[in-house]
């Protein structure tokens, strides 16, 4: 399953970055939403993928009777799916304040901080 | 005497409270320090005779082995005198010479600063003290050549001087460095002693460049001579101290101090000979181009400035002992020179020697004194200057050498020097009376007791060159030259070199008879004068200029999504490189999969390539939620449940939050041509497969021991949860999920205040009426 969880990651970044790259700032934010998917991922799986052994303690005994998965990268990235959720709500309404005040779409006609 | 340079420091920064003490009295209280100095020095004398050395020693950053240790042996003994001798004769002649000037405090604090920085120079004794001593003395030069700073010319000049030598003082620093490392010692006591390991070392060749280029541009030589007559823009008194008496003295001392160390190889000889034969004749030719007293005087230095590196190339004995004796008496008929400079411009209000005529009348003090410095810069008996250049010409006469060429340089010199000092003591003083800006009469005692101190020094120097025998011994065995018997005398007898100097004057004499009409002539190789090295610093200075602007201009321009591209390209490249060619590729590629899986990483990456091509905004929302919820359904297949749930919940406030806001935005537009797209794309895919690579090559390493098993252990025991995630994040990394809890607020207070706080400017308000009126019309039409 690795190497394709791997090729599948390397996708999720190039459509990020090429996302990221448009002059359109809501092609930029969706770049921004692809990004922290696939970082997610990439902590994720390269943690190692184990299947069918969530990381509980089974009722009675104080510690999980065989291999589990490993809890700390599961936490990290719960954190950061959190996290990206408000960053991106952040992004989203700012652009959409931009764009109000601005009325431009495009990055190239946001020149100044004045308008 | 730490605590003297340390306090000299503290002096200068006091000076604008003392002036408002004192007042004018304020540069004569000021003299009292660098005299008291010197009246110190001369106390150790006795010991300095001895040929002891003294090392004073204060450990400053002990943890770098840099000792505040000072170094006085006959070397620094003779400069430090100089420096504080003149220094205080300076200051005495700066009280008249700037009397009433609005920034006299001013530069009283930068004066007294110089001469303290000049100091610790020539006494330090580890070489990272020595370099920022040195680099002070730039600083403090830029400061006092820019002191008439409303002046775009004094600025200019200052500038380049500071370029120059500062520039300098960067490869100084790197030679520095190599030297010791080469000597394994930083201290200059020590390193003399180990000039034979030195010469032999693989880095002497470099380091003794970098040295050489450090010193040549502190002393002007040739081709960077140019930023010493331009700081002639600087008061007389600085002309006088800094630029020729002392400064301009540090890379020549540097050169005598490391001369036992570094000196006597093939290079060594050779550079520092040509450099200052050049430098030499380039100074006294360019000399008498000028009718400026202070230029005349400033291109007569560099030709001094050449003649000493000339006589350390040399490095015989007999050479060395010239070096001493044509140093001092430099520093005595030039510094008086300056000071006599300064007072014409001063009482006549020019400083152009053909405007002048018949001022011995009006100021017959001044005359004298100008007339007895000058004949020793003319190196004419019974002065100084003659028994420095009487050795000067003598050495040079036994050089091995390229002989011929550097003796025509020398003598070239020689009669031109002459030339330019009768045009300085006979010009203005004789001839016809001519009306200058300001009715000349003779200057104040306190401006002429300088010059005249070191008139009358010149003079008995002369005289009896022989009581300068034990300061040239004790100074010789600072410079390394095996103690020979010294013996100055006036007198050699009729010899090869006096009669060079019979026939210097002779032309020289004739020079200046026909310097007018020389310089008619000479003014015709303007043209090719403006070619020099400065025209060469110019070009670099514009060429700096230039080269910034354009790599501003590609590289910051202000386009957020090219800094992105550039990053990613960078870091693809370095990872890149380190991945292919530091690491072993040795891929593990077993694919051991299940259909289901392979369905679900196919979705997720249909979903992420639809978000990216889909021209609506709603099946790019769409296209977004597949991936989302296909990266939930990964998650739940592969043993992390929480996460699965956490996923879903996002995803779906996600979608709703995009639907909401994204229809309020504009649509998609076609901004980037097909080419532009094409080399994102580019980016894009170098910047995805960099990660797969990475991932695989990290998945096929090693597997290092997991940090995570004592919470797998104690999840249940301590902290009382069957879900160690949940406990991990409420226990274990409690403060973390704080962090987080504060960012969301954060995060969510933007949120409102954006949404809530509309912008109540009717400039966007205008803005919409203007975007919705032309959609408006096209509706009628």
């Amino acid at each position: 399953m690795e190497p394709l969880i791997a090729v599948a990651i390397g996708i999720l970044f190039a459509a990020a970055v090429y996302m990221m790259l448009r002059r359109s700032i809501v092609k930029l934010v969706i770049g921004l939403m692809l990004l922290s998917n696939a970082a997610n991922l990439l902590i994720f799986a390269t943690a190692g993928m184990v299947r069918g052994a969530p990381p509980l303690v089974p009722e009675g005994l104080s510690a999980p009777a065989g291999a589990v998965a490993d809890p700390l990268p599961q936490a990290l990235v719960l954190t950061a799916i959190v996290i990206a959720f408000g960053v991106l709500s952040f992004a989203v309404v700012l652009v959409r304040r931009a764009w109000e005040i601005v009325g431009a779409d495009d990055l190239d006609k946001m020149r100044d901080t004045d308008t | 005497m730490q605590l003297a340079v340390l306090g000299g420091f503290v002096m200068a920064c006091l000076a604008p409270l003392l002036h408002q003490w004192f007042g004018a009295r304020t540069p004569r209280l000021m003299a009292l320090l660098p005299a008291a100095i010197a009246a110190w020095l001369i106390g150790q004398w006795p010991t300095i005779a001895g040929g002891e050395v003294l090392l004073l020693e204060w450990a400053w950053v002990p943890g770098l082995d840099i000792t505040l240790t000072f170094l006085i042996d006959g070397l620094a003994w003779l400069f430090a005198l100089l420096i504080t001798g003149i220094g205080a004769l300076v200051l005495l002649y700066t009280g008249e010479y700037l009397r009433g000037h609005r920034d006299l405090p001013r530069f009283l604090v930068v004066i007294t600063a110089f001469m303290m920085s000049m100091l610790g120079l020539v006494l330090a004794d580890n070489l990272v003290t020595l370099f920022v001593f040195w680099e002070l003395t730039s600083v403090t030069s830029y400061l006092l050549i820019g002191f008439h700073h409303t002046d775009p010319a004094a600025r200019k000049a200052a500038l380049q001087g500071l370029f120059v030598t500062v520039g300098g003082g960067l490869a100084l620093l790197a030679g520095f460095v190599m030297l010791a490392g080469a000597g394994d010692s930083w201290s200059l006591y020590e390193l003399v002693q180990r000039g034979e390991a030195l010469r032999a070392h693989a880095l002497y060749t470099p380091l003794l460049l970098c040295v050489l280029l450090g010193a040549f541009t502190k002393s002007a030589q040739f081709p960077f001579h140019f930023w010493l007559p331009n700081a002639m823009a600087a008061p007389t008194p600085v002309s006088a101290y800094l630029h020729s008496a002392t400064m301009v003295k540090a890379g020549i001392y540097l050169l005598a101090r490391l001369h036992p160390a570094l000196g006597g190889t093939e290079l060594w000889v050779i550079s520092l000979s040509l450099v200052g034969a050049v430098t030499m004749a380039t100074g006294a030719f360019l000399a008498i181009h000028h009718t400026n007293v202070k230029m005349l005087l400033a291109y007569s230095t560099v030709m001094a400035l050449g003649t000493l590196t000339l006589l350390l190339g040399l490095g015989t004995p007999q050479a060395l002992t010239a070096f001493v004796v044509f140093l001092l008496a430099h520093s005595l008929y030039k510094g008086a020179l300056f000071m006599v400079a300064g007072i014409l411009d001063h009482e006549t209000g020019t400083k152009d020697v053909t405007a002048m005529g018949d001022l011995r009348r009006a100021m017959p003090r001044t005359a004298v004194v100008a007339g007895v410095a000058a004949l020793s810069l003319a190196g004419l008996p019974p002065l100084l200057g003659f028994v420095g250049k009487e050795a000067m010409l003598a050495s040079v006469l036994e050089a091995s050498a390229w002989r011929p060429m550097i003796l025509l340089l020398a003598f070239t010199a020689a009669f031109l020097t002459l030339a330019v000092a009768a045009i300085v003591a006979l010009r203005p003083f004789f001839g016809a009376p001519r009306q200058t800006p300001k009715t000349p009469h003779e200057a104040p005692s306190a401006m002429l007791a300088g010059p005249a101190l070191l008139a009358v020094l010149s003079l008995a120097l002369g005289l009896a060159p022989g009581l300068l025998d034990p300061l040239v011994a004790a100074t010789l065995a600072g410079i390394g030259a095996p103690a020979a018997d010294v013996h100055l005398s006036l007198w050699h007898g009729l010899n090869l070199p006096l009669a060079l100097s019979l026939a210097s004057l002779a032309l020289g004499l004739l020079t200046y008879r026909h310097w007018d009409r020389l310089r008619a002539r000479l003014s015709r190789l303007a043209p090719l004068m403006a070619r020099g090295p400065e025209a060469g610093y110019e070009a670099l200075m514009a060429g700096m200029v230039a080269v910034a602007g354009w790599q501003t201009r590609l590289l910051q321009n202000g386009h957020i999504r090219n800094y992105l591209a550039m990053t990613l390209l960078v870091l693809v490249g370095l990872v890149g490189h380190a991945l292919f060619f530091r690491h072993s590729l040795a891929l593990d590629l077993t694919l051991d999969l299940y259909l289901h899986e392979a369905v679900v990483a196919g979705l997720m990456v249909a979903g992420a390539v639809a978000a990216c091509v889909m021209r609506s905004r709603l099946a790019a929302v769409a296209a977004l939620g597949t991936m989302g919820f296909s990266i939930a359904l990964f998650f739940v297949l592969f043993s992390a449940p929480d996460l699965a749930i956490t996923q879903l919940l996002v995803e779906t406030l996600t979608v709703i939050l995009l639907v909401l806001v994204l229809f309020r935005l504009p649509r998609f537009a076609t901004l980037s041509t097909p080419l532009e797209r094409l080399r994102d794309l580019a980016v894009a895919v170098l910047t995805g497969g960099l990660i797969t690579l990475l991932m695989l090559a990290v998945l096929s390493g090693e597997r290092l021991p997991r940090i995570s098993e004592y919470m797998v252990a104690n999840s249940q025991p301590l902290g009382h949860g069957h879900n160690i995630v949940n406990v991990i994040l409420v226990d274990f990394r409690a403060l973390d999920t704080l962090g987080e809890m504060f960012v969301l607020a954060l995060a969510a207070v933007g949120v409102y205040a954006m949404l809530r706080f509309h912008a109540r400017d009717d400039h966007a308000r205008h803005r919409r009426a203007q975007r919705t009126a032309p959609t408006k019309e096209s509706d009628d039409g």
